[in-house]
């Protein structure tokens, strides 16, 4: 046991920080969101020449063969700094859907133009009342004259606006909400019978609505194998829970530091009201429920490539619950602790509140996970 | 980074686990999960048979009988005895008079106390609180004045533990009533509780057992040979010893061996159609309990890592936090098992005359339940309050 990070990680840490701290203020990040595109691709290629965005594929496709440590490293770097580009889209659940399902050189080219900046994915699997149910896909994949077609609709499928490749989940076989008959495709953007609808979310990102209409497809657009992408899937949401609570730990420390420095200016009754008791006890709930999302994020890079099922479905299940937990207890404490001030657009503490809100509904909240450890049995 | 426990680690598990397997006499197993818990024999014997081992102080130094195991290794060893459960080595003893001793303690002191503290020759218990010192415990009283080659000891302590079993007490006193700052006058002092003018008066707790007491000193005379360190130090001394090993003080196995035991029980009842171990109710409660250990138990693996790399003995706020949750998840464990039990938990300890030495065993697992769990309530209270661990996180950690 070692929590130690080593020399390169540490200068990858120093690199990630450095990048964020010198490019990424909230006023920067404000013209961000409101560009045309919803993210900055002046940003994007900084990401590539800094060698993250092929941070974790394997050198033979032009990666850095780096490891949940390295990903988590960065992804708390984004949290603090509030990042709304697509490293979530394209790098952790695009790349990790290549990576789990795609052969051939298809997935080597895909994962280098990926990590050279060159190209964007979108992981559209989400429906409209799919909720937090991964096998429940209603969109319909079937064969006509050697080629798949789709018709269906995928919603808030987060960049898919910008994707060049969309990887659509669709069913092959089986009933609405049965985890067999479940099958991944590669979808061109420009695909004709795609209509996309753009909007921007709540946390300052884009997501899409997508309709499919009779879209045709090569024989070579399944991604992995056909009816058989459920555990596929579970997988590459349980990277983005590893991805998002390391996020979040980034997210919660910087709002945990800008409420213990407003209780130490704001002054009320004649003095500054961290001399208060009760608030200094609520900071240090904040503070534990940090502590706690911290430990967690760590366990969750120690779990996620486990290879016993169960073993790794238990362990991202308590990651995304202790997450849940944490990103509540800390957002709404951050704002009360505010007062006033943290509910207005202007102050910081509110887009972080707003990114926290949406990372405990990304992948599952507290009662989903919860749910599902409570019918587990526990793994020794 | 690594983050699991290295397969030399998970050797030594094993090896602990075979050797409590081995070791733990048959009185002490058949008095798991009683209550009151161990007897003062049970105690004793076992805290023997681990110093016969070489492991009944394994954080001391070397010289003095410490292991020089890996400060994860010690919190495996403390969490599988926890786990087992056996008895636990004697806290007043092995975590704070014995280090205090060892680090601050004269050769003499050292010679005469450490190897008795080891084998439980000598009993301590600990005299720090007192009626108006508790939270604000440098408010304390009871004072020692000088007389020739002795102090002179008058006070009261209270919330004694054990001092009904104790040889003898570590105490904090008042030396100097003059000084500048109250911390400032108080001195660290072993007296034997058979002197003349000490007695022990046990105050009765709800959970049907004796654990606290007052202790009275009237006139007590004791050699100044038995301060500790130096005079007016003693609040040093305290600190050291409240920050000293507070790793093991989440007790992580003493909550996961209840959360066992609730599962064990409901295993055995009825729930409307099946059984209570199958109700979702009570399995969400059990998940939540142990979502929450994973997390203080990675925490605490943090902090072991961070104190072996600062490589100091000086305390770290953040094993507030392992206080803080760890009494709170003792809590809901000990209320868990109790919301198992229902109206099982209704006798009292009355009930085995009743049966007129024909006791069904099985009704001696229940029994413990509602004092075990009335008893949890004071987790989050002794130790330093977790209201006062609060206080240490916002002013220690966040400079509030």
């Amino acid at each position: 046991m070692d929590f130690e990070l080593s020399n390169e990680q540490q200068l990858l840490k120093d690199s990630v920080n450095r990048l964020i701290t010198e490019n990424y203020d909230l006023k920067s990040r404000q013209t961000i969101i409101q560009s045309a595109n919803g993210y900055s691709q002046e940003m994007w290629q900084q990401l590539a020449d800094l060698g993250l965005l092929g941070l974790s594929f394997s050198s033979e496709h032009g990666g850095f063969d780096g490891g949940p440590v390295e990903q988590m490293i960065v992804m708390e770097a984004f949290g603090a700094g509030l990042v709304i580009e697509p490293y979530l889209s394209t790098v952790i659940l695009g790349g990790n859907a290549l990576k789990l399902s795609a052969n051939g050189s298809n997935k080597s080219e895909l994962l280098k133009k990926i990590s050279t900046g060159d190209h964007l994915i979108a992981f559209a699997h989400s429906e409209r009342h799919s909720r937090y149910q991964l096998s429940h896909v209603k969109t319909k994949a079937h064969v006509e004259n050697n080629n798949w077609v789709l018709n269906g609709e995928k919603t808030t499928v987060i960049h898919a606006g910008v994707a060049d490749t969309l990887i659509i989940s669709a069913r092959t076989k089986g009933t609405n909400d049965s985890t067999d008959g479940i099958s991944l495709f590669l979808v061109p953007a420009e695909t004709n019978g795609v209509t996309l609808r753009s909007y921007p979310t709540i946390d300052g990102m884009r997501a899409t609505d997508i309709q499919l209409s009779n879209v045709s497809l090569p024989e070579n657009a399944l991604l992995g194998k056909c009816d058989n992408s459920y555990l596929i899937i579970e997988n590459i949401e349980q990277q983005g829970i590893a991805a998002v609570a390391a996020e979040s730990v980034g997210a919660m420390q910087c709002v945990l530091d800008m409420t213990v420095e407003y209780l130490k200016t704001r002054t009320q009754f004649g003095r500054p009201i961290g001399d208060f008791q009760v608030l200094q006890h609520r900071a240090a709930d904040m503070y534990v429920a940090v502590e706690e999302a911290r430990s967690i994020a760590i366990y969750a890079a120690m779990m996620v490539m486990e290879v016993d099922i169960e073993k790794r479905r238990h362990a991202m299940s308590t990651t995304k619950a202790q997450i849940g937990l944490s990103c509540r207890e800390v957002g709404q404490g951050g704002i009360q602790l505010h007062g006033g001030i943290g509910i207005t657009e202007e102050y910081a503490i509110g887009h972080y509140f707003k990114r926290l809100s949406m990372i405990e509904r990304q992948f599952g909240d507290f009662e989903h996970h919860m749910t599902i450890l409570s019918m587990m049995d526990t793994p020794e | 980074m690594e983050l699991a426990f290295s397969s030399e680690e998970i050797v030594f598990r094993d090896e602990i686990r075979a050797f409590i397997a081995e070791k733990l006499p048959d009185s002490a197993r058949k008095n798991r999960g009683r209550w009151p818990h161990w007897s003062k024999d049970d105690v004793v014997t076992w805290q023997r048979i681990l110093n016969a081992k070489g492991w009944a102080v394994p954080h001391w130094p070397e010289e003095y009988g410490g292991t020089n195991w890996t400060a994860v290794q010690r919190y495996i060893f403390i969490e599988e005895l926890l786990k087992a459960p056996t008895p636990e080595p004697l806290s007043f003893n092995v975590n704070m008079v014995g280090p205090v001793i060892c680090t601050f303690g004269n050769k003499d002191q050292k010679e005469y106390f450490l190897p008795k503290l080891r084998n439980l020759d000598i009993w301590f218990c600990q005299g720090f609180s007192e009626p108006g010192a508790g939270s604000d415990l440098a408010s304390l009283k009871t004072s020692a004045v000088k007389d020739g080659n002795e102090y002179v000891v008058n006070g009261q302590k209270i919330w004694t533990s054990q001092a009904q079993s104790a040889d003898w007490i570590f105490a904090l006193v008042r030396t100097d009533p003059e000084a500048a700052k109250p911390q400032m006058g108080i001195s660290f002092l072993l007296i034997d509780m058979k002197s003349p003018g000490v007695t022990v008066r046990a105050i009765e707790t709800i959970d049907e057992a004796r654990h606290v007491n007052e202790v009275f000193f009237d006139n007590v005379r004791v050699p100044i040979s038995n301060i500790v360190g130096e005079e007016n130090k003693g609040w040093d001394y305290a600190k050291f010893l409240l920050g000293n090993e507070r790793t093991g003080i989440a007790r992580v196995g003493l909550s996961r061996e209840r959360l066992n035991r609730a599962r064990n029980l409901a295993a055995k009842l009825p729930s409307f159609d099946g059984s209570l171990a199958n109700d979702p109710q009570f399995k969400r409660k059990c998940a939540t309990v142990e979502m929450q250990l994973k997390s203080l138990e990675i925490t605490i693996m943090r902090i072991i890592d961070r104190q072996r790399r600062r490589n100091d003995s000086a305390p770290d706020p953040a094993t507030s936090m392992l206080k803080l949750r760890g009494a709170e998840i003792q809590q809901t464990t000990a209320e868990l098992l109790a919301d198992v039990a229902g109206p099982m938990v209704a006798p009292t300890g009355q009930v085995r005359a009743a049966y007129d030495g024909d006791f069904p065993a099985e009704l001696e697992e229940t029994l413990g339940i509602i004092p075990h769990y009335f008893n949890s309530r004071a987790a989050t209270i002794y130790g330093g309050s977790n209201e006062i661990q609060r206080n240490i996180i916002s002013k220690g950690i966040l400079g509030l």
